[in-house]
């Protein structure tokens, strides 16, 4: 008998702590295929951040570091600065990369840090028991915004791809969302792309990448999956938004 | 420049140590009264083909040192009271995780922005722990040029050895004075890292780590950090005397306020009067035994600092209430006179003091 689909090497024998119906799991087993297809696991280093994905450390068979909340992409720089020759990445929340730590992955894509970001947006805290998030939707109810985000008072959601996109280190950047198996098929090309750049020295690389949380939303997994589509894209337009020409797939 | 004297600003005699002692990164924010650390560093770095990086902000400066340590690299940082306030979280997490480095704090008044003239009122945040968490630094307290270079030299060592960071606790006059240095020939202490995260080749996976959820892990990793300290205390307290064997008047202070007192002790002793000067190198350590020892044949201690009075409690807990402990501190960067240090001196020892 043929092995038609099997656990990817570079993805952890284990169970992990993740609700059901949350995507945080595709994502993992994304970046796993990624680095297993690049044949750069023992070349890789992932830096974990604070939220959900804390423990991704015990997920990938990657060395890693467990940075502080926001600091992943400064810690990063660290290793990558250290150690050029190694693969470096940064799994991060929206709450961690979009918030708290603004300054940290301006500065590191403004710098063109030599790093790969897969950053996943759910719109919400999740660890945390369900706060509002800077991508909050207007109107989302959440734990902090009883009555709905007000943007008058709130702020708006933050578009952390369109933003990071008018920077010049920037090599590749793009938003894709895992809710269904087109763009699962899309978000790993993007994730390899993501990698690309990074090993081929042409600059920042980042994947924003819209998941679910079905547990805080208060939405059953299907519908959490159908409210990706019918909340979050509207907002969070997917696509590339900086490809360098030299990695550029038609 | 090895083996002869050379001219050298404090600040400048740091960064070359650094160099010699191995340091293969540094990352640094701007900040009044150290910015000669990282001009002279973004100069030298790039010419010994290693690694200077202007960061963002003091917050991404240390988190960079968390990365680059966890990698096996040694790696400084360099700030001044306020940037080192910001620098407390990745501190702490540094701790935790148990990653080696050096921070220099070139001491300036605060509270709040403070000012740019020297102080020594961060002792409590540099010895006590600024951030969250029960965790210790080595801290050492140069008293000159040449000590700031031997120093910064012993900290990427000790750094290794116990797996911490260490602080170099400078002052703004330390920072900004020149005086000759000497330059040995290093032989920097060659540590095996092999928790380094470095890319799995050849071995399991290592994770660079606070992180623990499980209170009796969490607890565990807290008394094995708590050994490594006392293990500390007992191998690595430094300090320096003078006069102190029959020291009537026992005065303890360290760094730039410790070369002020020695005068005013040197004045004392030439008036007939049995002065002494206990100098701490280490602040953690503590060289509380030998302040005990040294305050037995003494009728008080006086403890001079830039400061409202911090390592005095220090100096209290040693001596364990056995012998009155006095001090006298300027705050805001203003520096004591030898002549005052040398009145409170009197004061202490019960003589009449002319205004």
């Amino acid at each position: 008998m043929k092995v038609v689909f099997e656990r990817p090497r570079a993805l952890s024998d284990v169970t992990s702590h993740y609700c059901p119906g949350c995507t945080h799991g595709i994502i993992h087993r994304l970046v796993a295929e990624v680095i297993d297809e690049l044949g750069i696991l023992e070349r890789t280093i992932g830096v974990a951040s604070v939220g959900c994905s804390v423990l991704a450390y015990n997920y990938l068979e990657c060395d890693w570091q467990q940075a502080a909340h926001g600091r992943a992409p400064a810690v990063a720089t660290g290793i990558k600065r250290s150690l050029p020759d190694r693969v470096v990445f940064t799994y991060q929340g929206d709450g961690d990369l979009a918030s708290i730590g603004t300054a940290e992955i301006v500065h590191a894509a403004n710098r063109g840090e030599r790093l790969t970001v897969i950053y996943v947006n759910n719109a919400i805290y999740g660890m945390t028991g369900g706060q509002m998030a800077p991508t909050t939707l207007e109107g989302q109810v959440t734990a902090t915004t009883p009555l709905g985000r007000d943007v008058s008072r709130a702020g708006h959601p933050m578009r952390m791809a369109e933003m990071l996109a008018t920077l010049p280190g920037v090599s590749y950047l793009a938003r894709v969302a895992v809710n269904k198996p087109a763009n699962i098929m899309r978000a790993k090309k993007a994730i390899k792309q993501a990698f690309m750049v990074q090993i081929d020295d042409l600059g920042f690389g980042m994947v924003e990448i819209l998941s679910t949380c079905p547990t805080n939303w208060g939405l059953h997994p299907v519908k959490a999956l159908e409210w990706v589509d019918e909340a979050m894209v509207p907002y969070y337009p997917l696509g590339e938004f900086k490809v360098p020409g030299e990695v550029k797939e038609e | 420049m090895l083996g002869e004297k050379v001219l050298m600003k404090g600040n400048e005699a740091i960064g070359e140590a650094a160099i010699r002692a191995g340091c293969q990164l540094y990352f640094a924010y701007p900040i009044t009264p150290q910015s000669e650390l990282p001009q002279y560093l973004a100069r030298r770095m790039p010419e010994e083909g290693r690694v200077f990086l202007q960061a963002e902000s003091e917050i991404a400066a240390i988190n960079m040192v968390y990365g680059a340590a966890g990698t096996g690299a040694r790696v400084m940082t360099s700030s001044s009271s306020p940037g080192i306030s910001l620098k407390q979280e990745g501190i702490s997490y540094i701790a935790g995780a148990e990653l080696p480095c050096v921070i220099v704090n070139i001491v300036r008044g605060g509270p709040g922005l403070g000012g740019i003239q020297p102080a020594q009122s961060d002792y409590f945040q540099a010895t006590k722990g600024g951030g969250h968490g029960d965790y210790r630094l080595i801290v050492l307290a140069p008293a000159s040029v040449q000590e700031m270079v031997d120093l910064t030299i012993l900290a990427f060592d000790l750094a290794d050895k116990y797996r911490n960071p260490v602080m170099i606790l400078g002052d703004g006059v330390l920072g900004q004075m020149m005086e000759p240095v000497e330059f040995k020939a290093v032989e920097p202490a060659n540590i095996p890292k092999p928790w380094a995260t470095t890319g799995r080749k050849g071995r399991e996976k290592n994770i660079v780590n606070s992180l623990y959820l499980d209170p009796s892990r969490l607890e565990e990793h807290n008394r094995h950090l708590q050994e490594k300290y006392k293990q500390i205390a007992e191998n690595e307290v430094r300090y320096d005397s003078y006069r102190s064997e029959d020291a009537e008047v026992l005065v303890v202070a360290y760094g730039i306020t410790a070369r002020i007192a020695r005068t005013a002790v040197e004045m004392a002793r030439a008036d007939g009067l049995a002065a002494g000067l206990l100098r701490p190198i280490t602040l953690f350590p503590f060289p509380a035994d030998a302040i005990a020892q040294a305050a037995e044949g003494a009728e008080a201690l006086l403890t001079v600092e830039l400061s409202a009075g911090q390592m005095v409690e220090d100096v209290r807990l040693a001596v364990n209430g056995k012998k009155p402990v006095y001090f006298y501190g300027r705050t805001g960067g203003m520096m004591p006179t030898p002549e005052e240090v040398y009145r409170e001196i009197l004061k202490v020892a019960g003589k009449e003091v002319a205004e």
